[in-house]
């Protein structure tokens, strides 16, 4: 028990700076920190949703950024629309010329990215190792250089989104209220991992990933374990990609890209596989290169690359397996 | 004659050149152990596999229950009621003993699908899983986790999962292999009482465990059952000999 | 559209695949006989491509450039399959993924620190710079025809060294077990070392020789990289035959598809629609390929150890 207590101590100590940087920011009147605090919430997100195919399931997804792009698409084209008062489609008589409410936008990039899911996921499933990862990316690639190609959305260019989407009312150009959105979100998802991990569904999920032989043999399919896994996972970085391109107002096929399903897979690793604030901490660790080492030099992304070696080579549990050791499993 | 509960005909399997199981036939009738034995080389491995449903036979059916099942996949077939164990044991290495028989649990509880439902706080499915380890002895190594039992309490975990299962047929893939004299001799009398749960179709080399406990015995040399009979018939039947013999 | 222009598109295609077969085979033969994935192969290229731009530059032969291109990659290779390859054998395809990813970015970063974000000055030799008229039809660069000797020459080479040599069944050997060949007593280390190298010496070759006509900058092998693991997951994993095959499949594919398509559709879509779609498909045309082949055989084209 010893060990878990450390994890758990450790993450409400996550949760409890996470909640204070802001804060902290607000006081000084410096809102880019807050910013900051938003984006490693957001990415920490798709890490989050990664870490449930990658770390509990053993799904090496190397196109987990066609999800996260996905999902921005979503926003971006919805409020595009309706920005410019264009018509999208007309369904059984009715017009619909996009939204640029979130409680809209993000079932939409929920379900859209489910069905993609669920696409990809059985074809993908069907094979194993190497060609896994491949397949994975080479569908995230169609979706990329498609997006590139097509027009309307800007292309290559990338879209703008001129406002920052509606959450009920609120201001929510305000740094501080949109990254109370971003954060509450976060919890409420690790929340659900949380039971997810502990549940029937996870067991089995771990399992598939320890031993496929050994689940079928008690008379689990482990294909529909996978899938259902892959399609959940897909889901919650869509809905990192929707927060994304409303973050930044822009949505660019670069969330499609290979290098983005790398770093999102840096976030997951850095953090530690498969543990529950990993990608938190992973997104944090980061930004704090991306930002700070940035700052100072900009060859911050050798720094990274040389961490990210030494923790693939020495720290295999990344830093939370470094504060928390090794994982109990019972 | 009593029904058959497994039932294989005129199996066939070919890899490349190689005819690994030759036009093969047998079955497990209700309360016997029906032991498979044979030189290495024979197919015994490959003749599990398409029973259990990890190989596809190139023609042939397997009849489980008055069921065909040859079109069905592993999974399907242990939902039916067909519990295998490995030659090799495979089990999920982080887990612990318990948490390896709570799988089992889970799955004939149908419950996999629970995204919500805490398997700890299971008590039930707890419960269901010690009593399995407690029937094998492991009941003291309930929390150790797989990767740290000896050899012999892995063999004995492989036992207490497929009885998780609550199986129709037991399906075992040399439980005998690496136990020591006294393992060996615990397991045989486990056995022993087994088959009053369910029938067993064993694989098997180790002959006194074989010639204790089986009904029936089939002979398989390169891939063809060259006969099935008692323990008795077996033991004086010269082709039998010349199979082994011949081989040593 | 003409039986010319299609002649021309279809030696491009050609180009592009001995190209992609120079970078493909070392990335088969380190997953075949090592079973590593290694995502680093990439940045060899790029190495490749600096060392020819920075020596021919400095002694004006692009001959001497090419030599070193296949040297400095070689060691480079060579290096960091001591330093940091060596470790990852034993290790699952994540971490593989995860540490040939770091590479990339150590070495992308590196190259930039030491010679900046522009690209580097590379160009085609004299000799090559003029056209050559091939069947009395059309007039051909000399220099993509080069590319393309310098592939099928490469190609045999390395049947000759596979299928005829005492390395060649080492490698062969290791391939398919390498426990057994440890227990033979060949030194695997050293083995692996120099099929690492060997395949990184050939990225650098495909590196220089295609930096001469796009350009030598950071990050250049990125693309490459990916088409690569398409050809070698398309022939068919560790089958050098295989790596060939992918990689005419997808030179040809990719170059055809790019050509063809926004022709085809603009027979029966308005022309912006189908310059649109066809572009837009003919990118994705090479997955869509190994998408396909991966289900109907799931191995590859040739599945190399059976």
């Amino acid at each position: 028990m010893g060990n878990l207590t450390i994890e758990y101590k450790l993450n409400i100590s996550i949760v409890l700076l996470l909640l204070a940087i802001p804060a902290i920011a607000l006081m000084l009147d410096e809102p880019f920190y807050i910013t900051l605090a938003t984006k490693v919430v957001i990415l920490a997100l798709a890490g989050v949703g990664l870490n449930l195919a990658l770390g509990l399931g053993g799904l090496i997804s190397f196109g987990h950024a066609a999800f996260f792009g996905i999902g921005g698409y979503i926003a971006g084209i919805l409020a595009s629309h309706s920005l410019n008062a264009e018509l999208m489609f007309t369904l059984a008589g009715t017009e619909f010329d996009g939204t640029t409410n979130m409680l809209v936008i993000w079932p939409l990039a929920l379900l859209v990215s489910a069905l993609v899911a669920v696409f990809i996921g059985y074809f993908s499933l069907r094979t194993k190792g190497v060609y896994f990862i491949m397949i994975t990316l080479a569908f995230a690639q169609m979706i990329y250089y498609f997006a590139i190609a097509w027009p309307a959305y800007g292309g290559e260019d990338g879209l703008s989104i001129y406002v920052r989407n509606q959450f009920m009312g609120l201001n929510t150009l305000d740094p501080m209220i949109f990254y109370g959105i971003c954060f509450t979100l976060l919890m409420s998802v690790l929340l659900l991992v949380s039971k997810l991990k502990n549940s029937h569904f996870g067991s089995a999920l771990q399992a598939a990933r320890q031993n496929e032989q050994r689940l079928a043999a008690v008379g689990i399919r482990p294909f529909g374990i996978k899938l259902t896994a892959f399609v959940i996972s897909a889901m919650i970085t869509a809905l990192a990609g929707a927060l994304f391109a409303d973050l930044n107002r822009f949505v660019s096929p670069d969330m499609l890209s290979w290098h983005t399903s790398g770093e999102i897979m840096i976030f997951v690793i850095l953090g530690g596989v498969g543990r529950l604030f990993g990608p938190v901490v992973g997104a944090g660790l980061f930004i704090l290169f991306e930002y700070y080492l940035g700052g100072l030099t900009e060859h911050w992304a050798l720094f990274l690359g040389l961490v990210l070696l030494a923790v693939v080579l020495f720290a295999r549990g990344g830093l939370v397996g470094l504060i928390a050791g090794e994982v109990k499993h019972d | 004659m009593t029904d058959s509960i497994l039932k294989i005909t005129d199996l066939q399997k070919s890899f490349g050149m190689l005819k690994a199981t030759d036009d093969l036939s047998l079955d497990l009738r209700a309360g016997e152990i029906h032991a498979v034995i044979g030189p290495n080389g024979a197919g015994k491995s490959t003749l599990i596999k398409q029973i259990c449903g990890e190989l596809a036979p190139d023609s042939g059916s397997v009849e489980f229950l008055g069921k065909e099942i040859t079109a069905l996949d592993v999974a399907a077939r242990a939902r039916l009621g067909l519990g295998r164990t490995f030659q090799v044991s495979s089990l999920a290495m982080e887990y612990s003993a318990l948490r390896n028989v709570m799988l089992a649990v889970q799955s004939v509880q149908g419950s996999s699908f629970k995204f919500f439902k805490s398997l700890a706080a299971d008590q039930p499915l707890r419960d269901t899983a010690m009593h399995c380890l407690t029937e094998v002895g492991l009941e003291r190594r309930a929390d150790i986790c797989a990767a740290q039992l000896s050899h012999g309490e892995r063999r004995q975990l492989e036992i207490a999962v497929v009885l998780a299962l609550q199986p129709k047929a037991f399906l075992l893939d040399e439980p005998m292999a690496g136990m020591g004299a006294q393992g060996s001799q615990r397991l045989t009398g486990f056995l022993d009482q087994l088959r009053q749960r369910a029938p067993i179709l064993m694989v098997e080399h180790d002959m006194d465990a074989v010639f204790s406990l089986a009904d029936r015995i089939s002979v398989l040399v390169y891939g063809k059952i060259i006969m099935t009979g008692t323990v008795d018939q077996v033991r004086s039947d010269a082709r039998v000999r010349e199979a082994y013999l011949g081989e040593e | 559209m003409t039986a010319i222009l299609l002649f021309e598109q279809l030696l491009n295609g050609l180009q592009f695949g001995m190209m992609l077969f120079l970078m493909s085979a070392g990335l088969t033969l380190v997953f075949g006989v090592m079973g590593l994935i290694n995502l680093a192969h990439g940045v060899l290229y790029m190495v490749g491509a600096f060392a020819c731009a920075i020596i021919a530059g400095l002694t004006g032969s692009f001959w001497l450039g090419l030599l070193a291109s296949l040297i400095v990659a070689a060691m480079a290779g060579a290096l960091i399959e001591v330093g940091v390859i060596r470790k990852l054998y034993q290790r699952d395809h994540l971490d593989q993924v995860l540490a040939t990813y770091a590479l990339i970015l150590i070495f992308s970063g590196a190259t930039r620190w030491l010679f900046g974000a522009f690209p580097l000055y590379l160009d085609v030799p004299q000799i090559l710079s003029t056209p050559v008229n091939l069947f009395g039809l059309l007039d051909y660069s000399s220099y993509r025809l080069f590319i393309i000797g310098i592939g099928i020459t490469v190609a045999l080479g390395l049947y000759f060294l596979i299928a005829k040599t005492r390395l060649g069944m080492r490698i062969r050997a290791g391939a398919s077990d390498r426990e057994m060949i440890a227990a033979l007593g060949v030194d695997i280390r050293t083995l692996y070392t120099l099929v690492f190298a060997l395949g990184a010496a050939l990225a650098g070759l495909a590196g220089a020789l295609l930096g001469a006509v796009q350009s030598v900058e950071v990050g250049m092998g990125d693309s490459v990289l990916i088409l690569a693991f398409v050809v070698i997951v398309i022939g068919g994993i560790g089958s050098i035959k295989g790596a060939f095959i992918g990689a005419l499949l997808v030179g040809l594919v990719d170059t055809m598809g790019r050509f063809l398509l926004p022709y085809l559709f603009a027979l029966v879509l308005p022309p912006d629609t189908a310059a649109s779609i066809g572009g837009a498909l003919s990118s994705v045309a090479i997955y869509i390929l190994m998408a396909v082949i991966l289900i109907v055989k799931p191995k590859g084209l040739i599945a190399a150890n059976g």
